[in-house]
């Protein structure tokens, strides 16, 4: 296995009906580099890297390798070159256990009639030991989260023998620890391999990157060293205008406690405790910034506020009624807003059109449905005024909604909770894999809203988000809050200190 | 790649699976001996030469369509019927009763009452593998088959039990199983002369306008196509995918009550064994075949009422047994899934579009 020395991708144009996706695109990346690209979402990153893993094929342009041409015909040609590519979306099969996921493409495990899944949890083990990537081999995938799903991804890969790694997005889901940890652990691994990182993250790209590559609606915009430009002027070049992402500066709201969560159990799918007496209260008017790795209760507390997980013990009280094991749809009615975690499976339907989608909650409601006859006219007005006011980016109201990016996704998503004039708002990981153009529209959103005198819930990873927009922040560790600080109070450091599950105590 | 080439791919690859249902069927038409050319124009052309085979067409079709719709709104829903043979078979039985107690009812009030009694008993049965499902997790294809056989020796039990024809019972039990012949106040009219072409046909298009307006103008159909498409996303927006379940799967049932419940009335007038005819199961195909919409399905009872008859000619014609109409729906069904598979794949278009591009470079490389 001789190493990948250089990467060149010269003169990549790819077409697709109505639009030029990539427009005469050239990269190189060489030996032990780490070359960031970024771009909006749509700039054509995805597909110049769907190029180079052989998913599609380019319409003009070659692939070199060690100087080399190759043509690549399907994903396996780009592995067996030894690229390896952690996509956004994990390629994982939810019902199969961590070890058989990977056993699927290790096939140094496979003869002809066995499988070996001892060599490849060994394989597993040797490849999470040397690059501190914790995973359970034995945990099924439905069972993760988002974050350890991706950590699976990343172990995947390696293990698969990757020699040039393609990283989509990899810190979106990570912990600022983890992240830290993964940018060290990077560097080291640059003196093996060379990769291509894509992020949004405009600050793990001036830490990590050497080298630079701007996409703007599928062309280079700039390409040099990383260092040569500050972060806003990066932004700047990306979306083509200034970006400033809002900021929460008003005063802390002391209005009347709107979400009183008291001793709240709930169980995850594996059976345990999810969340284990879990305390917390949200003010009208008020951003309280839920923090903390992801896997630690979010996703069951998301779920039983919306009355979608069985609350075994103890009181959700909404506005003094307790919302415990209610129906969704008494939940619906009540005034709360949710903004799910998976947007494309759970906030949408996505075989329905956009203009559907946006009355997912409110069929019955006498603006759309008369008799139970539903009002098209009414049912199109209304998404045609949403498209505009929320700026949904889509051909016309009747595509379907998930052929939609994941940003104008979030939007569709955002213009129905709005809309609907909710008392409260639940936004759990609102802006994950957005671009900044959607990331600022969707925190403007939120803070318009809370302003309105609206409570918000937001749950979140990335702490930048978090002290950005929240007036409180509390901090949840293994389904408990670890502690509640004041947004003057909160920083990068303390927080994920305290998201590590270490105590105040122990640590300052 | 271009529009242009997209649709010419749809097409072709939809050509390809004709020519490639035919060709299998061919194959084995060939293993039997028969004249494959002629056995085909027999079977799709023979039965539209006279109006008394088109009736008979349009026959079929009849209960062919209203089980299907019922089967398109389980589907759409996220449950799959394949009870509808049992379903269909508690209609008849419903429908029965009614005409044999109430024989004196005049035509206007006993027709609907027999219809809906039928419709009650079905959907009854539907109801059982509904709320199983619902409540208990149990698959629908494990419910809908078994409740197909218990349904099935129920029917048996009361064609030679309650409902015996007292004239049959003279003969000692040894007659045949059948419902003496029930009163004409039941019977749908004939409307053209010389044909057993019945009423039943306008009721069948009008259960295919109201499923129309069920599924795609009602907040109903809204929440049940959605409770289909992605449960979780219809729990998410509180929706109550388990009760649409139970409701579509009720819907369903009743559909093919109503099926059975109109075979007796327009066609049999009497409830006998092999009534069913197999419908609740080609019902499956005509609503896959028809694309699980009520537009695609009423030209698809069409096509299948077409095959049946055309099958029962083909016997007398050109000596080929009827039975091969069921491996020809067969061929049917795994073509369609085959294709449906085909289609959605964006790779293999791709791949296509690129050999594709590849022969017109070269063409033009020969050219030049």
């Amino acid at each position: 296995m001789h190493k990948i020395t250089s990467l060149r991708m010269e003169h990549i144009t790819k077409r697709f009906p109505g639009t030029l996706a990539c427009d005469d695109i050239t990269l190189s990346v060489g030996e032990g580099e780490i070359l960031a690209l970024v771009g909006e979402n749509g700039a054509g990153k995805t597909t110049l890297m769907n190029i180079l893993m052989g998913l599609y094929q380019s319409d003009e342009g070659r692939i070199l390798i060690n100087g080399e041409e190759v043509r690549f015909k399907s994903p396996n040609d780009a592995f067996s070159a030894g690229l390896g590519m952690v996509h956004q979306q994990y390629m994982l099969v939810s019902n199969m256990t961590v070890t058989e996921n990977i056993a699927l493409g290790y096939k140094a495990a496979w003869s002809a009639l066995k499988l070996d899944l001892a060599k490849v949890r060994a394989r597993i083990v040797e490849i999470s030991d040397k690059y501190g990537l914790a995973v359970d081999p034995d945990a099924y995938i439905w069972q993760l989260s988002v974050g350890e799903q991706q950590r699976v991804e990343l172990v995947k890969t390696l293990c698969l023998g990757a020699r040039f790694l393609i990283l989509d997005e990899p810190t979106s889901a990570l912990t600022p620890q983890e992240t830290d940890e993964l940018i060290v652990l990077l560097k080291r691994m640059k003196r093996e391999l060379s990769i291509i990182f894509i992020s949004h993250k405009l600050q793990e790209v001036k830490n990590l990157c050497d080298n630079l590559l701007i996409l703007r609606h599928g062309a280079v915009v700039y390409e040099g060293k990383t260092a040569d430009h500050s972060m806003a002027d990066i932004a700047a070049l990306m979306t083509g205008h200034e970006v400033e992402l809002p900021v929460n500066e008003e005063e802390a709201c002391s209005g009347a406690v709107v979400l009183d969560i008291r001793d709240l159990d709930v169980k995850s799918d594996r059976g345990f405790l999810a969340l284990d007496g879990f305390n917390l209260a949200v003010r009208c008017g008020e951003i309280v910034g839920l923090a903390g790795v992801s896997g630690n209760g979010q996703r069951e507390l998301a779920e039983a506020i919306n009355g979608l997980r069985r609350v075994e013990r103890g009181q959700i009280l909404f506005y003094g009624e307790d919302l415990a094991n209610k129906s969704p749809h008494h939940i619906i009615d009540s005034g709360m807003g949710y903004i799910p975690e998976e947007r494309n499976t759970e906030g949408i339907v996505p075989s329905f059109s956009l203009k559907e989608n946006l009355i997912l909650k409110d069929t019955e409601r006498e603006e759309f449905s008369n008799h139970h006859f539903l009002k098209n006219k009414a049912i199109e007005e209304n998404a045609t005024e949403l498209r505009v006011k929320f700026d949904i980016r889509s051909p016309n109201t009747s595509v379907a909604a998930g052929s939609l990016s994941g940003g104008n996704i979030q939007k569709v998503i955002l213009a129905r909770e709005i809309s609907r004039k909710p008392k409260f708002l639940l936004a759990v990981y609102p802006i994950r894999g957005l671009d900044l153009g959607a990331a600022e529209f969707i925190h403007k959103q939120l803070l318009e809203k809370r302003r309105e005198g609206v409570g918000i819930l937001l749950i979140s990873e990335e702490l930048d988000e978090i002290l950005d927009l929240s007036d409180r922040v509390a901090v949840i560790f293994k389904g408990k809050i670890q502690q509640i600080l004041d947004r003057k109070d909160a920083n990068r450091r303390k927080l994920g200190i305290l998201m590590a599950g270490v105590g105040d105590d122990q640590a300052l | 790649m271009t529009k242009h080439f997209k649709l010419i791919y749809k097409i072709t690859i939809i050509a390809l699976a004709i020519a490639a249902a035919m060709g299998a069927g061919s194959i084995i038409l060939l293993s039997i001996g028969a004249d494959v050319a002629k056995t085909y124009l027999v079977i799709l052309l023979e039965p539209l030469k006279s109006t008394l085979q088109i009736s008979e067409v349009l026959l079929r079709a009849i209960p062919l369509s209203i089980i299907a719709l019922g089967i398109s709104v389980a589907y759409r829903s996220g449950i799959i019927n394949i009870g509808a043979e049992g379903q269909m078979m508690m209609g008849i039985l419903g429908t029965t009763m009614v005409a044999l107690s109430l024989p004196t009812l005049p035509k206007v009030i006993l027709i609907p009452l027999a219809i809906l009694t039928g419709a009650l008993f079905g959907g009854a049965w539907g109801f059982i593998a509904g709320i199983l499902r619902a409540k208990l997790q149990v698959s629908e294809l494990l419910s809908t088959v078994m409740l197909n056989y218990i349904a099935a020796q129920f029917y048996t039990f009361m064609l030679r039990g309650p409902f015996l024809d007292p004239a049959e019972k003279t003969l000692g039990g040894a007659g045949t199983p059948q419902s003496m012949r029930l009163t004409r106040n039941l019977w749908l009219t004939r409307f053209i002369p010389r044909t057993r072409l019945h009423t039943g046909l306008f009721i069948a298009l009008a259960l295919a306008a109201f499923i129309y307006f069920l599924l795609w103008k009602t907040d109903f159909g809204y929440k049940m196509r959605a409770s289909g498409a992605s449960g979780r996303a219809a729990r998410y927006g509180g929706i109550s995918v388990a009760w649409y379940l139970v409701v579509s799967m009720v819907i369903s049932g009743a559909f093919a009550g109503i099926a059975g419940a109109i075979e007796v009335a327009g066609v049999h007038r009497r409830a006998l064994e092999g009534i069913t005819a197999g419908y609740g199961f080609s019902g499956i195909v005509v609503a896959l075949f028809g694309g699980l919409s009520p537009i695609g399905i009423i030209p698809a009872s069409f096509f299948f009422g077409l095959l049946i008859v055309g099958s029962d000619m083909t016997q007398r014609l050109v000596g080929v047994p009827a039975n091969m109409i069921n491996v020809l729906q067969g061929i049917i069904i795994l073509v369609i899934v085959a294709t449906k598979m085909i289609l959605a794949d964006p790779y293999l278009a791709e791949r296509v579009w690129r050999w594709y591009q590849r022969r017109c470079t070269v063409r033009a490389e020969v050219e030049a």
